[in-house]
């Protein structure tokens, strides 16, 4: 097989400058014996956001539960190629992936807030993870609500149901639940698939922000907010990835020509 | 043209369905009836000897009159403690594993031996029982009894929990996994969890049936004349003592006996009323 994939771009930061990057190296998947990723390599850059888009079923979710070793649980997969987290490779049997999960967060395609209260669902990982004091834990759940763009609809029915909430408020308490455990990346499959215009904004607005600290990787089959919210975007077909680099120049000069045929609506 | 047929063949559609209808009315009752004779029997029969002295009473040697079955009721109730203790953390054990590893081949066998056990007549659990609990000891035992029911309860309890876990949507396994909670961890908190109500209701259940087995005693616990609650010693039960004073020839104890069986169906029923409420909390949870 042949995969075309594009030179770094000159201006990407080495990539262990800061901690989070993440660097994909010749990495294939199999699900059994049917292969869904051939031989990506990309790199993801800390503070900046990275879109991933292409055609349903072309594995971009396969790609982000491999960064943080989502397929473990699932018998019969396995890979080839090298994810490296600040260098270190996150497929390495001697990695522990509850540590790894907890540098990498993630916010899946559908929300899925545990049937909680609110408070609970944020308060979830670093209950575990760090152990804070009462007044410390309070803070930790105010801080993550509000980076999530939730707090003041939340504030004073912390302790009802997350269930209560509508889906676009769900989905940036899921959001929240990430954000409290303090990863160094965060990915984020189809986050505003569900949601109206407003929250999907909201959401944007919020990643605006979050880049700031964080290496975002985000799915989205909405190309005109892969080119709102990205800085870099990947486009993948058929289990390939086909071109990535700057998003402006990826939508406005596409060195492909699929990359071309997918951005103009020509299929997908 | 054709406006009369169509008329007619609604017509007639109706009048299937109405008759369809009836039938299952019919039938819905019909399933019912068999319950509400047996309680109004029960009723009349049992309520006169149902007092204060039947809980609290021993019973009295033949030809004296009164006397209760206060020991019976407590056998029941610590046979029923005991078969809890250990069918109960063994069923939802399994019920986990099962759910866990459901493509797994000891999952498969498991789960098809927990279904023969399942359906294995409670004579025969007790006969079982009875050679490896009882008869190297030598001597009936309460927790031979208890053990019997446990046996009963564990493929209940542990296919309840599975089908529950198995409810569990794997998005919320996936969240916990994602926040980097270790696997037994997700499984305890999260997964366990959220089925937890459903658990409960299936452990009521299996309890609900265990109160009023009978054959799995007989050779076990064997029923007691005295209040006894070692473990080690023969103890009476309420459908042991039912047994014994319905095929006795007093009519005294034949209305004792009705008052048991009484008791006994209002412990089962009470226990069903539990786990209906359980569930229905269940389904009421998470909308505020
Ligand atoms: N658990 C699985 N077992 C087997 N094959 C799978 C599994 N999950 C995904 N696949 C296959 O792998 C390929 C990539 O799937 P993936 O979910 O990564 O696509 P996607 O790009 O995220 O699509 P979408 O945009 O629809 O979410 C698809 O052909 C899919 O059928
Ligand atoms: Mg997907």
């Amino acid at each position: 097989m042949t995969t075309i994939t594009a030179p770094l771009a000159p201006e990407a930061p080495p990539s262990d400058a800061r901690p989070g990057a993440v660097a994909v190296e010749n990495f294939s998947f199999w699900y059994g014996p049917k292969q869904a990723l051939f031989d990506i390599s990309l790199d993801l850059v800390p503070r900046e956001v990275t879109a991933l888009i292409g055609p349903s079923g072309c594995g971009k979710s396969t790609f982000l539960r491999s960064i943080n070793r989502m397929h473990d649980l699932l018998p019969g997969t396995r890979s080839t190629g090298r994810i490296l987290l600040d260098g270190e490779d996150v497929l390495d049997r001697s990695v522990d992936v509850v540590q790894l999960r907890q540098r990498i967060g993630m916010v899946f395609q559908r929300s899925n807030p545990f049937p909680r209260s609110i408070y609970d669902n944020v308060a979830w990982g670093p209950r575990l993870n760090r152990r804070p004091s009462r007044s410390a834990l309070d803070e930790i759940v105010e801080q993550a609500l509000r980076r999530a763009a939730l707090w003041d609809e939340v504030k004073d029915r912390l302790r009802t149901s997350a269930l209560g909430l509508s889906g676009g408020q769900q989905q940036r308490l899921c959001i929240a639940r990430a954000l409290a455990n303090e990863p160094e990346v965060l990915l984020l499959d189809e986050p505003a698939s569900a949601l109206d215009p407003i929250a999907t904004q909201r959401i944007e607005e919020l990643l605006w922000e979050l880049k700031k600290e964080l290496t975002i990787v985000i799915v989205t089959h909405n190309l005109q907010q892969a080119g709102r919210v990205s800085d870099r975007t990947a486009f993948f077909y058929l289990g390939e990835l086909i071109e990535h680099g700057p998003t402006d120049q990826l939508f406005t000069a596409p060195r492909e020509e699929r990359t071309e045929a997918y951005i103009t609506g020509r299929f997908g | 043209m054709t406006s009369r047929a169509p008329r007619r063949s609604i017509r007639a559609r109706r009048a299937r369905s109405a008759a369809m209808v009836a039938l299952t009315v019919v039938a819905a009752l019909l399933a019912t009836l068999p319950l509400v004779l047996i309680l109004g029997l029960l009723l009349k029969q049992g309520a006169s000897s149902l007092n204060w002295a039947f809980f609290t009473a021993m019973p009295k040697p033949v030809g004296e009159t009164g006397g209760g079955m206060a020991n019976a009721l407590a056998g029941t109730l610590m046979l029923i403690a005991i078969a809890s203790a250990i069918g109960l953390p063994v069923g939802i054990g399994a019920g986990m594993y099962l759910a866990e590893h459901r493509g797994g081949r000891l999952a498969s066998v498991v789960r098809f031996l927990s279904d023969v056990l399942n359906g294995l007549p409670s004579i025969v659990v007790g006969i079982f029982a009875w050679q490896f609990l009882v008869r190297p000891v030598k001597h009936f035992s309460a927790l031979a009894g208890g053990i019997a029911l446990a046996a009963m309860m564990i493929p209940l309890v542990a296919r309840a929990t599975e089908e529950m876990i198995r409810l569990v949507p794997n998005s919320l396994r996936e969240a916990a996994l994602a926040l980097g909670y270790p696997r037994w961890r997700t499984s305890l908190t999260v997964v366990l969890r959220t089925a937890l109500p459903g658990i409960v209701t299936g452990a009521l259940v299996a309890v609900a049936r265990i109160a009023g087995e009978t054959a799995p005693l007989l050779f076990t616990a064997f029923g007691n004349q005295f209040w006894s609650t070692s473990l080690t010693q023969p103890i009476s039960a309420l459908p042991l003592q039912i047994f014994s004073y319905a095929i006795s020839p007093y009519e005294e104890w034949h209305s004792l006996a009705w008052a048991g069986a009484l008791v006994l169906l209002a412990l089962v029923l009470v226990i069903s009323l539990i786990a209906r409420y359980v569930t229905r909390s269940r389904f009421g949870h998470g909308h505020d």
